[in-house]
Parts: structure tokens; sequence; C-alpha cells
């Protein structure tokens, strides 16, 4: 697909947005500030979202900050290539319907990705004006924007093809997959193992940064292309690699997820209220735990801990905040500016009332007569050379240990590849690291017709990776089939 | 789908249920588990398969009404239908190829060593069952075990039914009097301790089923994590089934009083 084809630069309209204002001009508007729910207030509900999206006035400003720069670096800084300044100014002369379809183009979740992508690592780290010291345009706000006001209308189903596909686990990178193959005209079953359809979209990311409505469109979006969704189904047990292959796929794609939780392997961690960021999120996001009505059970911690700088720490200490903890502490190890975490929900955390307690370790908690936890010891850390990854490595400083009380610690320390594809499936090759194996640019794996992509393969990456792989999979499973 | 269609009281809190699920009555085997929700808005609870009928397209699940959700599901009536029900999870159980095998169970952890005990027949074991439980009536499935098993032992905490005594006195007089080459153990934590305790005395290699707190019961949560052999497992991936002399009873304990 040619991305430029739809809202080309040279169009007579784009020519006239450039020429009705001069550089000066644009460059001395002020970035657009995204309207939020008061913190005080928010942290009192699980379900509120707090970006509550720009209006169409604030959109249309913002849209005219772009200078529709004739080589556009945005562009090389988004994984999937969204051609970002064809669907701004689609925005800015008010035609959001064009805008989302330019986006559609090459981003399956639109709506998802202008909440969750961490722009100022990507799109926005490219926008001309940082090279001004200025801020750069709001592509991820302008991109919610577009994706929640715009509409495309049902695209038709495609004529179907004859051939059939199946996918494993309905999480970005499986639904991406989905859609790309169904509107190719295949037919396309994906496979969950949980009872809700969505991934980490529904069990992890919170409904106050993500909610629900807007992934189930996307789901239903996708059902209206013809996509069957099994739920309940974990592939390589309820359906054995054998029971499968009976069923006659023309390909599968394997987009089953990161899996499991990594603790540090620390004196108590198996104490009592010692979680993972995982446990915790998946009981009250997809289970609802704390909402009345559910059956599923939450502890609520009073003063709670969480281990860890990146997006699912986030989310996990501004859900303890919102569950009634008084005293909510982020524990990371390198300072603030290694974070992984997106800028924003950082900004977001602080400003309800989360403390940061970096350049700190925990290196034993500590738990009361009935094995819960009550403290834990904290080692002060400081900043060494730059490791391998190029942020500089913490190391302990002698001797200052800290002792905190909690009743609740989250471990958010990343996660470890999930073995029940890889242990059930005969002649799959995995990685050292037991991620699965995949051709760097087909994502084919060591059964020809096996193709993977997402966590399973990156070991823990981003929801626009995980949607790029599914993109990627499925033209690449495309040609092979019709070669067939 | 999940459909109920049959059900029949083993004692007050105990039921059997017989559950449409095709697919899982086809993969699973002995060991396996499921994950069980309710209703839309339960929880996902995991429960031991006894038995399934993959031409019939059912699975047999054994509940004892515990909690809410258990006491939910010992109330459901044939034609009513469990909103889910995910697996087989959890690894197979090691069938051992011929030998003495003495499988012991207390109350509902007889359900799931049902399908072992009929598996280790099977492949030639001699098979010596002990059943335990507080009271003759909570003593389950006692004719599907003796069907399976060489010689079957009852013991009661109250004498009401059998022998009076804890299950280790049963296991500890079969070692006594004969051979054995391993032993498998479900049922309460504790039980499961003492027999691990008595068995390693003996130095009979000892399997044993954990039944921790789960919720997705695919890997995901680790709210089912146990120390094995002073590492971390996840027994919904790692397990249910472990070498019992390596597994700290006293952890798994304290983290299912939470």
């Amino acid at each position: 697909m040619n991305k430029q084809d739809i809202a080309p630069r040279d169009a007579q309209w784009r020519e006239e947005l450039r020429q009705a204002l001069t550089a000066k001009e644009r460059t001395s508007i002020p970035r657009v500030r995204m309207p939020e729910l008061p913190a005080d207030w928010r942290c009192t509900t699980l379900t509120h979202e707090v970006n509550q999206g720009l209006s169409r006035e604030m959109a249309i400003l913002e849209a005219t900050r772009c200078l529709d720069c004739p080589d556009p670096q945005c562009v090389t800084g988004c994984p999937v290539g969204i051609n970002i300044p064809g669907f701004i100014k689609n925005v800015q002369r008010g035609e959001t319907d064009e805008a989302l379809r330019v986006l559609r183009r090459t981003s399956a979740l639109p709506a998802v990705c202008g909440r969750v992508c961490p722009q100022e690592k990507q799109c926005e780290s490219k926008c001309v004006y940082l090279k001004m010291k200025k801020e750069p345009v709001a592509i991820g706000y302008l991109e919610r924007f577009a994706a929640d006001t715009g509409h495309v209308g049902e695209s038709d189903r495609p004529e179907p093809n004859g051939k059939r596909v199946a996918v494993v686990g309905s999480g970005p990178a499986g639904l991406s997959f989905a859609g790309d193959m169904a509107s190719r005209g295949f037919d396309v079953t994906v496979f969950e193992a949980l009872h809700e359809i969505g991934g980490v979209l529904k069990y992890g990311i919170p409904e106050f940064r993500l909610p629900n409505s807007v992934v189930n469109s996307e789901i239903e979006a996708l059902r209206a292309l013809g996509v069957r969704f099994e739920k309940d189904t974990v592939i390589g047990k309820t359906l054995t690699q054998a029971q499968l292959e009976d069923m006659n796929f023309d390909g599968v794609f394997v987009a089953s997820g990161a899996g499991l939780p990594r603790f540090m392997g620390i004196p108590g961690e198996n104490l009592v209220n010692v979680v993972s960021s995982n446990e915790y999120l998946t009981r009250i996001n997809l289970m609802h735990a704390g909402t009345p009505g559910y059956a599923t059970p939450v502890f609520r911690g009073r003063r709670v801990a969480i281990i860890g700088g990146g997006n699912t720490a986030m989310d996990s200490c501004r859900t303890a905040r919102r569950m009634g903890a008084e005293r909510v502490m982020v524990i990371y190890r390198r300072s603030e500016a290694e974070m992984p975490a997106r800028v924003e929900e950082v900004k977001h955390a602080k400003e309800e009332g989360v403390e940061f307690l970096t350049l700190h370790n925990p290196i034993e908690y500590l738990g009361d007569e009935n094995g819960r936890v009550r403290a834990m010891r904290l080692q002060r850390m400081e900043l060494g050379e730059p490791d391998s990854s190029g942020r500089r490595s913490p190391r302990p400083v002698e001797g200052a240990v800290d002792e905190v009380e909690v009743d609740m610690v989250i471990v958010s320390v990343g996660v470890s590849p999930n073995p029940l594809i890889p242990e059930n499936f005969e002649g799959l090759e995995v990685t050292q690291r037991g991620t699965i194996a995949a051709n760097g640019e087909s994502l084919q794996t060591s059964i020809p017709y096996i193709y993977a992509g997402g966590d399973i393969v990156r070991g823990g990456a981003t929801v626009i990776l995980a949607m790029g792989d599914g993109r990627r999979a499925a033209a690449a499973m495309a040609e092979q089939l019709a070669a067939k | 789908m999940f459909r109920i269609i049959s059900k029949e009281h083993f004692s007050e809190n105990v039921v059997k249920l017989v559950v449409e699920a095709p697919r899982i009555a086809k993969s699973r085997r002995p060991g396996h588990f499921v994950i069980v929700i309710d209703n839309a808005r339960g929880e996902r609870i995991p429960l031991t398969i006894a038995d399934a009928d993959p031409e019939r397209g059912c699975i047999t699940l054994v509940v004892q009404a515990v909690g809410d959700s258990t006491r939910a599901i010992c109330a459901m009536n044939p034609g009513d239908e469990l909103h889910d029900v995910v697996g087989p999870l959890g690894r197979a159980t090691q069938i051992r190829q011929g030998g003495t095998v003495v499988c012991c169970g207390g109350g509902v952890g007889v359900a799931p060593l049902l399908p072992i005990i009929k598996a280790m027949k099977a492949a030639g074991c001699r098979v010596i069952s002990v059943l335990a439980a507080r009271t003759k009536d909570l003593i389950i499935l006692e004719k599907e075990v003796r069907e399976h098993s060489d010689e079957v032992i009852i013991m009661t905490d109250d004498g009401s039914y059998g022998r009076k005594g804890l299950v280790t006195a049963g296991v500890e007089d079969v070692i006594n009097r004969e051979h054995v080459d391993e032993v498998v153990t479900i049922g309460p934590a504790i039980m499961m301790k003492f027999v691990s305790l008595l068995t390693k005395k003996y130095e009979i290699p000892t399997v044993a089923s954990l039944n921790t707190i789960m919720v997705d019961g695919t890997g995901m949560c680790g709210a089912c994590r146990c120390t094995v052999g002073g590492r971390m497992k996840f027994v919904c991936i790692d397990g249910p089934e472990f070498d019992a002399h390596q597994v700290d009873f006293d952890e798994m304990i304290m983290r299912l009083k939470s």
C-alpha cells in the first residue's frame, strides 16, 4: 500500500494551508494543553479517563502549528510510518474523516495508539520544533482527536479469497494482524486464552488511561469485517498443536504476549500482599475487583510500594491511589531521567500524589506474624557508568539502607516470555531468552506456516511495536499464501 | 457451551458436576485442571478435573463449597451454564510404568487423584489408594477408586469408617509392609506436608499436587507462586505437581491463608 496515495503533500489544499500562515506565525502558537480531570477528584474514580481529549478548536489550532515539512522527520520516528503531516493537515482543514482514513492506512488501532504510544520518544522526538527549542506538535493528541471524532464507515467486506488463518492472542499484535488479513479477504479466527477479547489492552492498561469502550469499538469493527473470536481457548492446551493442524488453517500468527511476571528473587518476596503488577492490574481491570457486585477480591493497601519505573508501574501506582491508598511510592533504582515510562504518566502520577523514590532498590521485605508484608528495606543507589543499554547503571551506596513501612508491594520489573506456546509446539525454535525466534523481516518462525510477533517475540515492548508486527506478518503471510 | 449435564451430591458441601466442554474433554490428561467462572461477574477459580468423556464431550468436576464462588457453583443445577471453563491447564502427571504406587487423597483431593489412579493402574502399576477424610460422609469416589486400585485403605479422623487415624498412618503401614516406589498425594496443604515429611524419612519419591490461589491460570499473574527446591515456581504452568520433598509447604500454607 502506498502511504502517500491519500492526502499527498502536493495537493492544492495542502499548498493553500501552507501559504495561509508564515512559519513565524505558526511557531508562535503555543502547544495545546490536554484538558484533564482535576487530580484530586480523579483519584477517587477508577473509571473516568484522565485525558479528556482536545476540542475541535484546540485540535485545529494545534494542527496549524505543524509546518508540513517537505521531509517530515516525525514519520521516521513512527514504528509504523504513519503519514503524520497528511493526517494533521486534514485535521487542520476540518476533514477528520479523511484524517482518520490516513491513520487507518498504517495503524489498526489509532484511538489506542493516540492514548498509549510513547510519542515523546517516537514521532514527537523528531519534530522540527525541537530544533527551534520549542515544544513539538502534539501528534499523539491529534491522533486521538482524529480517531475519536472521525468516521470512516464500515469497510465493505472484501471478497473471500478462500483461505483461512488463525491468530493466537487478541492483544494489539493479534488484532492488527486480524484486521489486515480480513481486509485481504482471509477468513480469520482469533483464539484468546482469557474470557475477554483485547489482551493487555483489557487486563493491563487501566480504564482511566484507555477506556474499554475504545477497545471494544475496535473489536466490533473487526467483527464487522468477518473476524471470529473464540475466547477461553488456550492454544497448545485447549487445542493442541495436532488439533490445530487438523483444523487446516493455511497460516497461524502467534501473538500470545509477554506472559510471566518477573520477580527480583529477594528475601520476603513471597510474603502475603507482595504481588506482581500483572496480578494487581488483572484483578482490577479484567476482573473488576473493587467494583461492587463483582466476586474477585483485591487487597486495598494503605501504604503501597510499586517496584519499577515502566508504564505498568505507573498504571499500578495510579490504580493504588484510586483504590484508596494513603501513601503510594514508586521505587526505582535509577534516576527519573532513565525511567522508561511515558512522560505523561509520570506527570499524572505526581499530580495524583504518588511519591517517587528514585535511586532506591528494595533488598528485602519484612513480614508480620501472619506472613503479611509490613516493611521493606531499601538500598540507596547512585549512578555509575553507562551500561550496554546506554543507561547509566545504578550501584549501591554502601551502608545506606532505609526501612520503610508498607502493607502492600506491587512488583513491576518486567515480564519473561510465557512458555505455553513454545513448550507445546514441536519444532518451534526459541531464543535463549525463551522468546519465539522469528525472521526479522517476515516474522516467519521455524515452522513455515507459523508466524509470530509482539511481546512473545520481542520479550516486552510497546503496543505500537506489537501492532507493527501484526501488520508486517500479515503482509508477509498474505504474500506467502498467494504464491501457493 | 459449558452446560451442566448432571449433578450429584457427595455430601452437604461437595457436589459432582458433569459439564459440557468438548475441547477440554478431548485434550485433558491426568493432572490437568481448569479455570471456571460461574457468572459474568464471577471470579476465576481453579478446579481439578476428576474425569472426562471425550465421546460425549464432557468433563467431571468435584466442587467443595468453601467460598462465595464455589458455593454458587454448588448451587447450580443441570441445564444451567457456567460462564467460562478454560483448560486443560498445568502439566499432565508423569505416569509411572510399573512398580508400586501409593495414591493418597484427602477430602476433595480424591477427585483429581482418580484419573491418576486410573492411569497408573492402566500402565501396569500396583496401586494402593489411601482415602482420608474427617468423617465417613466426606469420603468420596470410593467405588470408582476401588475399581482401579489393587487395595483401598480408608482413614477417618473420627473412626466412623475404615480405620481411625490420619492419612499418614495408613501410608506408613503400607511402607512398613512392602516396597513402595512412589507416593502421590493430593489434598489439603497441611495433609500433603505431613505425607511429604513421612515419605522423606523413608526416601520414597513423592509427588504433591498444589492447590494455590490463582487468577488467570496461564502464567500471567504469579499469584500461585511457591518455592520448590529453593526456587520460585508457578503452580499453573510449572505444576500443579511437584516433587513434594522440595516444596516449601509452610510458605504455601501461609500464602493460602491470605
